[in-house]
């Protein structure tokens, strides 16, 4: 890792895609806080806080026309008719009053376009390039794919946001992170993630935001950027972003809510000057090259505990005192042995779905491993939106799971944080597509190892941990 | 919410790094509505697990000293609610999560950034101590040692006088109704269509 190169003549006078981003939405500048206009607002389930504060002050939703209700963390997965707990009616019933109060627009749990807030945005045209993009969930950074400005906020920020349509934040730092050369077989952009995580801790990137660069980042289709982007929070940066370019074009293009016409042509125009310029220079700039990137699980209780899948787990004995005791304490809530290979480590079932892997193309690479096999473990497969599932029922892609003995649900976060009571029963271990491993976040005392929706499928074939290059050859 | 400036209290210790909110708050109880209260919520599924819990020992602590990166993880402001309602008045650690750091602010909950962090952990154990905190002069005094945090000065004007950000932004009400106006004549595409 080094600095920038600063020897470019004016180099002072180039900009970051983050100072392009920044200049375009700043309506004022004082004491080193910025007030930002936000083009898109999403809000679900967990809003409420911010809607209450809002009707303690008695003020109405500046721009209506500019937010979005999703009915996602709470939304049940099956039997979605009778639902059984009374305190997810209530939540879901209380956004759906919120959104009616204020004219908000709403994906609920009976519209066929329902799923979670960060699948649904893009997949409905309504994340767009140069936008900035705000929800209160910190996963927001999945936006930034399309090279927008996208980034979570606190349910006080929500309420600001409702109220005034926009923010006051302090500009990050800018930082960049490069892959080098080409992806091997089943390393995905959740093994990218892992990887940097892994390499520069979950703090590594703090304060920072995140552009993405490099021959194997913009090899990346538009679905795996965006798993790429919405894990740039489990590195401890708020934003993560990649230039668009005519990837994003395309896939942009047509979709419901985007621009047409002449509408389109002047916002391409646009699009096109999203790029960091040549010489522009970076607080932090990080390498990692390709090669060196391998199937990542990880084994602990943060996400930078990860390992490539054949590596054996740390042992704390030759481990320095901070580090030693904090592999200590997640080795043990894991329930695993130190030194021994991560490989071959029984798993009580498995999750494929989430924000951070739950679309079309993770359900394919899934089931490109899981066609005509059994899986060992029961495990639950929830598509990131109702359009996801239609595409993957049109694809059969919901026979292969549901043959190989797999749970084929409706969409929601689920069991990525249990709210709608998709949990993992204590001491029970979990192979996961999602984005946390903490303590308890898929249910109290769970253990969650994350990887990608093609480990996972692997993880469910053999009922361990299992490196998928082997169970994948031939089949993509 | 009521601003504060002076604050004295008792400091305990959580000797624990990388403090995510999930950790802070688990998720099955982030339905209730804050009038509910939150503070039984802190580190619940920990504090139970847990005979000893520092914070189940001393329960009017209000100044709670951590390991770094705290607050990580999701943006669930439920876990700054959770710590206020508990009666928490400021959090020291070598550093926190960028989210949970505004989250605390808009709520009166003083985040102390400090290196130092580590040694008064190192000397406080599982013991308490009293603390005294000036928002104006930003100090924290702990025992006998004194600690000169940094804060901004946006902050620092937030605790002091407790406001969220909505109070300071309606006095902008015309800039950016303005900066919207140029938006949508400028960008016609920003708009969503449908
Ligand atoms: S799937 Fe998980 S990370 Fe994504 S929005 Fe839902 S709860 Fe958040």
């Amino acid at each position: 890792m080094g600095t920038g190169d600063c020897t470019v003549p004016g180099a002072g006078l180039m900009q970051t895609l983050l100072d392009k981003l920044w200049a375009a939405h700043e309506i004022r500048a004082e004491n080193g806080q910025s007030l930002l206009w936000v083009d898109r607002h999403l809000v679900h389930e967990g809003s409420h806080h911010a809607f209450a504060r809002l009707a303690d002050r008695k003020m109405a939703v500046a721009q209506p026309e500019l937010t979005f209700g999703v009915a996602d963390h709470y939304a049940p997965t099956r039997q979605r008719d009778s639902i059984a707990d009374p305190k997810v009616q209530v939540m879901l019933d209380r956004l759906d009053a919120n959104c009616r109060r204020h004219g908000i627009r709403l994906f609920g749990l009976g519209d066929p376009r329902q799923g979670i807030v960060h699948v649904i945005g893009p997949e409905q045209g309504l994340t767009l390039p140069g936008l900035m993009i705000n929800c209160g969930d910190s996963h927001t950074s999945t936006h930034g794919a399309f090279g927008a400005l996208a980034f979570g906020i606190g349910a006080t920020q929500v309420a600001h946001v409702l109220a005034t349509q926009t923010l006051w934040q302090a500009k990050p730092r800018a930082m960049r992170i490069r892959f080098d050369g080409r992806a091997g077989p089943a390393v995905t952009a959740k093994d990218m993630a892992l990887h940097w995580i892994s390499r520069l801790g979950v703090g590594g990137a703090a304060g920072h935001a995140v552009e993405y660069a490099g021959e194997a980042v913009r090899a990346l289709s538009m679905e795996a950027r965006m798993t790429l982007c919405n894990l740039s929070i489990e590195g401890g940066a708020r934003f993560g972003m990649i230039a668009p370019d005519q990837v994003t074009f395309d896939y942009v293009a047509g979709r419901p809510f985007a621009p047409e016409g002449a509408d389109w042509d002047r916002a391409l125009q646009m699009w096109q000057t999203l790029q960091s310029d040549a010489g522009a220079v970076f607080d932090i700039e990080a390498r990692f090259r390709m090669e060196d990137v391998a199937p990542t699980v990880t084994w602990g209780t943060t996400p930078d505990q990860a390992l490539p899948i054949g590596s054996c787990l740390p042992d704390p004995a030759k481990l320095d005192a901070t580090q030693a005791e904090a592999a200590r304490d997640a080795l043990d809530y894991m329930g695993l042995q130190p030194g021994r290979p991560l490989e071959g480590t029984p798993v009580d079932q498995v999750f494929l779905g989430s924000c951070t892997n739950g679309r079309i193309e993770d359900l394919r690479l899934a089931a490109a491993v899981l066609r005509g096999r059994r899986a060992r473990v029961p495990g639950l497969v929830s598509p990131g939106s109702m359009l996801v599932k239609q595409q993957a029922e049109a694809e059969g892609l919901d026979r292969v799971f549901r043959d190989a003995g797999l749970e084929w649900t409706a969409s929601g976060c689920s069991m990525c944080v249990g709210m709608n009571g998709d949990l993992v029963a204590p001491g029970q271990r979990c192979a996961s597509s999602t984005n946390r491993n903490f303590r308890g976040r898929q249910g109290r005392d769970a253990r969650t190892h994350l990887m990608s929706p093609v480990m996972v499928a692997a993880a469910a074939v053999t009922g361990t941990l299992t490196d998928a290059r082997p169970l994948l050859e031939g089949r993509i | 919410m009521a601003g504060w400036t002076v604050h004295e209290g008792q400091a305990v210790v959580l000797d624990r790094r990388d403090v995510d909110t999930d950790q802070l708050i688990p998720a099955r109880f982030m339905s209730a509505s804050r009038a509910e209260g939150y503070g039984g919520f802190l580190l619940h599924d920990l504090r139970e697990g847990e005979g000893d819990f520092p914070l189940t020992r001393h329960p009017q602590a209000s100044v709670l000293i951590a390991g770094p990166n705290f607050g990580c993880g999701s943006s669930r402001e439920a876990a700054v609610y959770a710590l206020v309602d508990a009666g928490f008045k400021a959090v020291v650690a070598e550093s926190f999560a960028d989210i949970f750091a505004g989250n605390a602010v808009n709520n009166g909950l003083l985040p102390i950034a400090t290196a130092q962090a580590a040694q008064i952990r190192a000397e406080l154990g599982g013991d308490t101590a009293r603390a005294h905190i000036d928002l104006g002069s930003r100090v924290l005094t702990l025992g006998s040692s004194r600690i000169d945090f940094d804060l901004s000065d946006t902050a620092q004007t937030k605790l002091m006088n407790g406001w969220d950000d909505i109070d300071l932004t309606r006095a902008y009400a015309g800039d950016i109704r303005s900066f919207r106006d140029r938006r949508k004549s400028d960008h016609t595409w920003v708009w969503p269509k449908a």
